[in-house]
């Protein structure tokens, strides 16, 4: 594939993710931050993103787990943890899922907390896998001398 | 609203001193977001990861002429900081940044001089920044 069709690549898969509901403005105001002064700021900030919700939903399994009881404040804490960093940085499906999550920690309804913490972990998943792609084409299109085109994203 | 302090120690030299903010949040991406966010427009940025340590870098002299405080935060949450703050006499502006609107009149009564919902753009500070120069960094 030569540069060009990458970048038409790269332009249609991130208009994708915006349409599919994967990410949301937000992501586009973490693009906006990037220039060519920090040229990696959005691949810094989403590897926090992957570390922290990764450690969150350790976290979650365990504390759901338990076998006397489940302290839903615990899973409440991590769960607003984990749709806060998912908020500040676009993924918008696993917020949802954790705003779902969060309603279920209210009621201290554990089947609800499991089925939610499955969801949670699906998008997640999902989420990392298509924003790991993104940026290996986008380091594809640089290793072959071209600019990724943030500014055909026509939304931004 | 709070009680204006007579502490001169906290109080700042706007001519002679460069922007500076407090950035209080414990989430660390968007403690980086936030900064960057700022840092692009010529300011000086500061982060502490909870309410404590905005305290304790006011007690140890620090000063700001802008503070981004946060609600939910361990050890110290941002209402009891803005109190703290305030009690010792701390008068910058103060501006919780928080999702959580329901606690949002609860944290206003704590002394805060505004607040935004999350997700923070500069747009929702703009009244507390200062005007861009010519150069167009925030300071000369």
């Amino acid at each position: 594939m030569d540069v060009i069709q990458m970048q038409r690549t790269w332009v249609e898969y991130t208009k994708s993710l915006y349409r599919e509901g994967y990410l949301d403005s937000q992501f586009a105001q973490l693009q906006l931050l990037q220039d060519e002064s920090n040229p990696d700021f959005v691949v810094e900030v989403v590897s926090l993103f992957f570390e922290d919700s990764e450690r969150l939903l350790n976290d979650l399994t365990k504390v759901i787990d338990q076998q006397q009881g489940v302290d839903f404040k615990k899973v409440d804490a991590h769960v607003h943890q984990l749709k806060g960093s998912s908020s500040s940085i676009g993924a918008q499906r696993v917020k949802n899922a954790c705003v779902a999550f969060r309603s279920f920690c209210d009621e201290q309804n554990i089947e609800g907390s499991l089925r939610c913490l499955h969801q949670v972990k699906q998008e997640y998943y999902l989420v990392k896998n298509k924003l790991e792609n993104l940026f290996s084409l986008e380091q594809k299109i640089v290793a072959a001398g071209g600019s990724v085109p943030v500014d055909e994203l026509g939304f931004l | 609203m709070y009680q204006n302090g007579s502490s001169s120690s906290y109080e700042i030299n706007t001519e002679t001193t460069p922007f500076r903010v407090l950035v209080v949040d414990d989430d660390r991406i968007l403690r980086k977001m936030h900064k960057m966010m700022l840092t692009r427009l010529g300011i000086e940025v500061e982060v502490a990861v909870n309410g404590k340590e905005a305290v304790d870098l006011h007690l140890a002299g620090a000063s700001f002429h802008l503070v981004l405080m946060d609600l939910q935060m361990p050890v110290m949450d941002g209402s009891q900081a803005t109190k703290e703050l305030r009690g010792m006499g701390v008068t910058s502006p103060i501006v919780g940044v928080t999702a959580a609107c329901a606690e949002k009149a609860a944290f206003l009564a704590s002394g805060l001089t505004d607040c935004v919902s999350k997700p923070l753009t500069i747009s929702k500070i703009a009244n507390y920044l200062p005007a861009p120069s010519p150069n167009n960094h925030a300071n000369n």
